[in-house]
């Protein structure tokens, strides 16, 4: 809603010296959202004044039409003569006034004037156009003044050039803000001020002899007023004053009736509509549509009509969706002007609607026809079903001063009975909710302030204005009195929270996660999850694959990408090659968040009522309908993983750290990983580890597969890894038990196993701990290589294992003995040999 | 050395005369003090104090003494052989240092070198400054909430009293999930507020609920310098017996002292949500300028666009109408509930000019915040 502060001055007295942003600062602490305050014409400077022109000479040889122009400027140029200007627009001709700005003068930009030699001649000033004085966007030639204004008269006055304008956001509860009248109501109460009410009119009683209006729909439509201006001037324009409040409240002036009915919603709130009676074909009846009807919108559209819509209609049909937009056949016929003849034909009888709709039936219209309107954006935030009858009165009152016409006495008012609302609310109910003590005087004041009538004492019965549907329970009303008491002026405190219990272990955990991968040289990223079949295919998914079921959106940003996450590869890849693109080459880059996957069972959520606690079992069909949503964290490597340096070469990034980045993970949670070798996309099949905890699966890790290197254009031996942090971290209630730590010597022995290449050492190594025994303090892999000395398909391991008694020394026989026995068990498990034997 | 012997050789004894003594002895000293290094010094030692030294072969001999010359003897060889070890040792003390000066000098490298071997890691900014927020609000007694992205319509709009006709509920441009047969009858979307977790704590355990609750939300909005179609919010809620505004006011006093810093003025403008009522939005003094830059051209201020306030977030009482759906009995209990955008919280406490940057996961942004903020 944009508000001219010159136009809300005509209902509010506001102080002389107040400033539009003075009034936004009063209007923003009473919750209006004031966006913008707007300076018109804050660079202009005249002299800019009217003129008559004289005379007109045509210009020929240039590449446009070009007038060399005498106009009349009064005394306004000092010297009473005619002033010479050359001027570019066509559209007007010699007598008519206009508007002129003369040397010395300042236009919005800023843009001087002066005089200067132009296509042969001198101009001195300029004849304006709106767009150059500011005034809109209309760029139809220049202004051509009605003719009653005398040469010389200041034009900045005139068309109120300079002013301010608050362009408020109004939010939904606050549709009778939606007008002067509402917003001027506001800033009376901010002021303490009175307010003149411009939907305070003399209106002549219903009668019998209005036009005919049949409501078939009562609840749709409860109010249905309508009156007749006959005689009606097809000639007649709007007046400089009503354009410019309409321009200035950001609508486009089209012709004299319906700049009117747009004028008086602004000023009241209430749309209206005004229909050519000539047009109209027998009574207005207002029903719902019969399923198949169409309607042809006066923005030329034939529309498929459905049952919900409700409608205008005559005999012939439709002629209007309600609330929403009118029809092109009974529309006000633009005014046209006989070259000839220089006789204006137009609509001359008019029928002024002025409805109350129920706001849902308007909302789902404006929706399901996609046609947002002035007029619906009222009706669905509830207009003053009690202002349909000032604002009618003011559009008859208006078309009969301005345009000649003549008010018919009929006047039609169809009322569906309104049951009185009252709420009874405590007295003290603002106090306890806002925690500090308002009084009941104080409460019953500025209920009053808002329009509402107040009775009773420690109970108050209060009946809300009839332009506030918003105010339905005593919280509408408590937050009323708080608002207007001000916000700042309630006290701050602290309540009393009982003890906390702190994070949670699964909390403590994931952020844990985030430490350690961090600490590891791992850099955070947060992707957006939204994915499609493309990515899915990069990663070389098979048909069958688990990942391929997705949730999918309705309404995605991009066709593209339909889809939500089922890992978390497809973004972190993506991040992981837009750093590449950038220059930044060594990467180590994390992730953590959730994944979203379908459940077997596909269900619809059920819209549970609100009026009570769902049961258990409504709660649990809900939760039925979500996806599986469980936690993961993902790396990326690519690069050296250790640079090079003077110190010398460092090392790539290769799976063994996708496979330590999980190890990390994993003792952040506690628990020790099992890694097995396995074959999953995307992971190259020979370099994927397949990560388990107590034999659930918890994730994957490795070097991509070449191919899906390839199809994401990564460097080659990019690594991965992705977890599930729901999995990983199911049981963190484990605690440590403070190990013994002995202060007898250690003895130490290495071993050499000879295994088939194919044995995975992490078999070697259970054994080799199985076998020890409990005198084994540690192990070590300190080399494993193939070739000659293995032996063909043979891998040689090497092993250093530390033994250690709590209670004594161990003798080199113990500790032999140990030894041996662990080979054995890997002897008997893994086939190994020992190297040399 | 065998038993004292009864017969000594004479010209063993000549050995053991005082100018033999002195002789050796200052043969020794001379020799240690020309040593000029340590190896020459220990062949100097060999020579004047090892097995076969003169002085040492005295020594022996003096067991060889008849009992009443012994203790002459045996003094004059030990102030000898005493003067002796100590200018050995004063001269390995010596030479030693000279020894370690050389070599540590020697030995010296550059420290300045650059040793970036370990990469380095970071947070993102967003999940720390999350955690910061959350932990000023364990430190109240709250707990951590959360609940997930992909929620029921029921929780993430009816249950917060925004019913299927709400105008409220069409400004918010949702993401809607597919049902089962392609419709968007599904009855989930992409959640677009942290508040239906509220809804989730409440229909999961009974008051007193002290909560905040951080998470990712969604919304149709393309991606530009201010805006993301995926953000974060914190939200908080309280529901207790007797909560008021004035306690949301002091909680929210609290939190903006914590994360910013005290001294700040906070605007409280009455607002709309249809799950708070009444509500407000904050708006937070702009710390750059203090304000100083509204209407004055000279100085404009970017963290504010010259406003003088930044926006922080929404809050109010909660609607009781919430309550209800929820089981809670609005006659009982009362609550609050806020929520803050933490992209423009970061973009305001740190400087960060574009939100395309928290977004896109450049390595460059994210590592000057480190594991903290
Ligand atoms: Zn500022």
């Amino acid at each position: 809603m944009r508000v001219p502060l010159s136009w809300l001055r005509e209902y509010v007295d506001l102080p002389a010296g107040e400033s539009g942003r003075d009034v936004a600062a009063r209007l923003v602490r009473a919750g209006l959202e004031v966006e913008t305050v707007e300076q018109l014409g804050a660079d202009l400077k005249g002299p800019l004044v009217v003129g008559q022109v004289l005379s007109i000479e045509e210009l020929a040889g240039f590449k446009k039409p070009i007038r060399h122009c005498f106009v009349n400027v009064g005394d306004a140029n000092g010297t009473g003569e005619p002033q010479e200007i050359v001027c570019g627009a066509t559209n007007f001709a010699v007598g008519d006034k206009v508007v002129v700005v003369l040397p010395g003068a300042v236009l919005p930009g800023p843009f001087p004037i002066a005089a200067r030699q132009t296509y042969g001649h001198t101009s001195a000033g300029m004849i304006c156009s709106a767009r150059e004085l500011g005034m809109g966007d209309d760029h139809n030639g220049i202004i051509v003044l009605p003719p009653e204004y005398e040469p010389g008269t200041d034009a900045i006055e005139l068309l109120q050039l300079v002013d301010e304008v608050l362009d408020i956001a109004v939010t939904p509860d606050r549709g009778y803000c939606l007008s002067m009248r509402g917003v001027a109501r506001e800033a009376a109460a901010a002021y303490g001020l009175p307010l003149a009410d411009p939907a305070l009119l003399d209106v002549p009683p219903a009668n019998s002899y209005g036009y005919l209006v049949k409501v078939a729909d009562p609840v749709g439509c409860d109010r249905f007023v309508a009156r007749t201006v006959t005689g009606v001037d097809p000639a007649a324009q709007s007046p400089l004053w009503l354009q410019r409040r309409l321009q200035k409240s950001g609508i486009r002036p089209i012709s004299l009736t319906v700049d009117i009915t747009n004028y008086v919603m602004l000023e009241v709130g209430q749309p209206l509509h005004a229909y050519d009676r000539s047009r109209v074909d027998g009574p207005i009846q207002v029903r719902r549509a019969a399923e198949g009807e169409t309607l042809t919108t006066l923005d030329g559209v034939k529309r498929k009509l459905s049952a919900e819509d409700l409608l205008i209609c005559d005999n012939s049909g439709p002629i209007g969706l309600a609330g929403v937009m009118g029809g092109a056949s009974t529309e006000i016929v633009d005014p046209v002007t006989d070259p000839e003849t220089g006789v204006t034909t137009g609509s001359t009888e008019i029928i002024i609607e002025a409805a109350h709709f129920e706001p849902v039936t308007i909302a789902r219209a404006a929706k399901r026809h996609k046609l947002p309107s002035e007029a619906s954006k009222r009706f669905e935030r509830g207009v003053d079903p009690e202002a349909a009858r000032a604002a009618a009165q003011r559009a008859v009152d208006l078309l009969v001063l301005i345009a000649g016409g003549t008010a018919e006495a009929g006047v039609t008012d169809i009322a569906a009975p309104h049951p009185v609302r009252t709420i009874a609310i405590h007295a003290d109910l603002p106090d306890r909710v806002a925690g500090t003590e308002y009084g009941r005087e104080t409460v019953t004041r500025r209920l009053q302030e808002i329009g509402a009538t107040v009775a009773g004492a420690d109970i108050l019965e209060v009946t809300p204005p009839s332009w506030r549907p918003d105010l339905t329970d005593p919280y509408d009303l408590a937050e009323e009195v708080i608002r207007l008491e001000g916000y700042d002026n309630v006290p701050a405190r602290m309540p009393m929270v009982p003890p906390g219990r702190g994070l949670t272990e699964a909390q403590r955990f994931h952020r844990r996660t985030g430490v350690v991968l961090a600490g590891a040289g791992f850099v955070e990223v947060n992707n957006y999850p939204f994915i499609g079949e493309a990515a899915l295919d990069a990663l070389g998914l098979d048909a069958g694959d688990a990942r391929r079921r997705t949730v999918k959106l309705v309404n995605p940003l991009s066709d593209e990408e339909p889809s939500l996450r089922t890992s978390l590869l497809p973004g972190l890849l993506g991040a992981l090659r837009r750093n590449i693109g950038r220059g930044n080459t060594d990467l180590a880059i994390f992730e953590m968040g959730t994944v979203f996957l379908p459940k077997a069972e596909l269900s619809v959520a059920p819209r549970l009522p609100v009026d009570r606690r769902p049961s258990a079992e409504q709660l649990a069909e809900l939760d039925a309908a979500l996806p599986h949503q469980p936690r993961r964290v993902a790396v990326a490597l690519a690069g050296e993983r250790l640079p090079s340096g003077w110190w010398g070469k460092g090392a790539g990034a290769s799976w063994a750290d996708a496979v330590e980045a999980a190890r990390t993970v994993a003792r952040a949670a506690g628990v020790e990983l099992t890694v097995r070798q396995a074959q999953y996309a995307p992971w190259h099949p020979g370099r994927c580890a397949e990560l388990s905890v107590a034999g659930t699966v918890v994730g994957h890790a490795g070097e991509l597969h070449p191919r899906v290197i390839k199809a994401l254009h990564l460097p080659e031996r990019t690594c991965a890894m992705e977890v599930d942090l729901d999995l990983l971290g199911a049981d963190l209630s484990g605690r440590v038990s403070g190990p013994p730590v002995s202060g007898y010597p250690v003895a130490t022995q290495d071993v050499a196993l000879i295994v088939d290449a194919a044995v995975p050492a992490a078999e070697v190594e259970t054994a080799l701990r199985d076998g020890a025994g409990e005198l084994l303090e540690s192990l070590r892999l300190f080399d494993v290589f193939t070739g000659e000395q293995a032996g063909e398909g043979k891998k040689s391991l090497a092993y250093t294992l530390r033994f250690r008694a709590t209670d004594r020394t161990l003798t080199a026989d113990e500790a032999t003995a140990a030894r041996e026995s662990a080979v054995a068990v890997a002897a008997s498990r893994t086939g190994a040999v020992l190297r040399g034997a | 050395m065998s038993a004292p012997n009864k017969s000594y050789d004479p010209v063993e004894v000549e050995a053991l005369k005082p100018e033999e003594v002195e002789r050796a002895r200052d043969e020794a000293l001379a020799a240690f003090a020309t040593a000029g290094t340590l190896e020459e010094l220990k062949q100097a030692k060999v020579a004047h104090t090892g097995d076969r030294s003169a002085l040492s072969l005295a020594n022996r001999e003096i067991g060889a003494l008849p009992p009443q010359a012994k203790a002459a003897a045996g003094k004059l060889i030990g102030q000898a052989r005493g003067a002796v070890n100590q200018a050995l040792a004063k001269r390995q003390v010596e030479l030693e240092a000279e020894r370690d000066a050389r070599v540590l000098v020697e030995e010296a490298v550059d420290v300045t070198l650059p040793y970036d071997r370990t990469p380095r890691g970071a947070r993102h900014p967003l999940t720390t400054l999350a955690e910061r927020i959350e932990d000023t609000f364990v430190a109240m007694g709250y707990e951590v909430a959360s609940g997930p992205e992909v929620e029921a319509e029921w929780l993430n709009f009816d249950a917060l009293n925004l019913h299927e006709d709400h105008p409220a509920r069409s400004m918010q441009d949702t993401f809607f999930v597919q049902a089962p047969d392609g419709s968007a009858d599904s009855g989930v979307v992409l959640r677009t507020q942290t508040s239906p977790v509220q809804i989730r704590t409440m229909l999961d355990r009974e008051p007193p609920l002290y909560a905040v609750s951080p998470g990712r939300v969604y919304r149709t909005d393309e991606l530009d310098a201010t805006h993301t179609p995926v953000f974060r919010q914190v939200e908080a809620i309280a529901v207790d017996e007797g909560i008021t505004f004035a306690d949301l006011k002091g909680t929210i006093e609290l939190l903006v002292e914590k994360l910013i810093g005290g001294g700040l003025e906070l605007r409280w403008r009455p607002s709309y949500f249809p799950f708070t009522e009444p509500s407000a939005e904050i708006d937070l003094q702009c710390f750059v300028c203090r304000g100083e830059s509204v209407g004055n051209p000279d100085r404009p201020c970017r963290t504010c666009s010259s406003e003088g306030w930044i926006e922080l977030g929404g809050c109010g009482v909660v609607n009781p109408r919430v309550l209800v759906a929820c089981g809670v009995d609005p006659q009982v209990y009362s609550g609050f509930a806020f929520g803050l955008g933490l992209e423009r919280i970061l973009m305001n406490r740190h400087n960060v000019a574009d939100m395309r940057d928290m977004v896109e996961g450049d390595v460059r942004f994210t590592l000057p915040f480190g594991m903290e903020i």
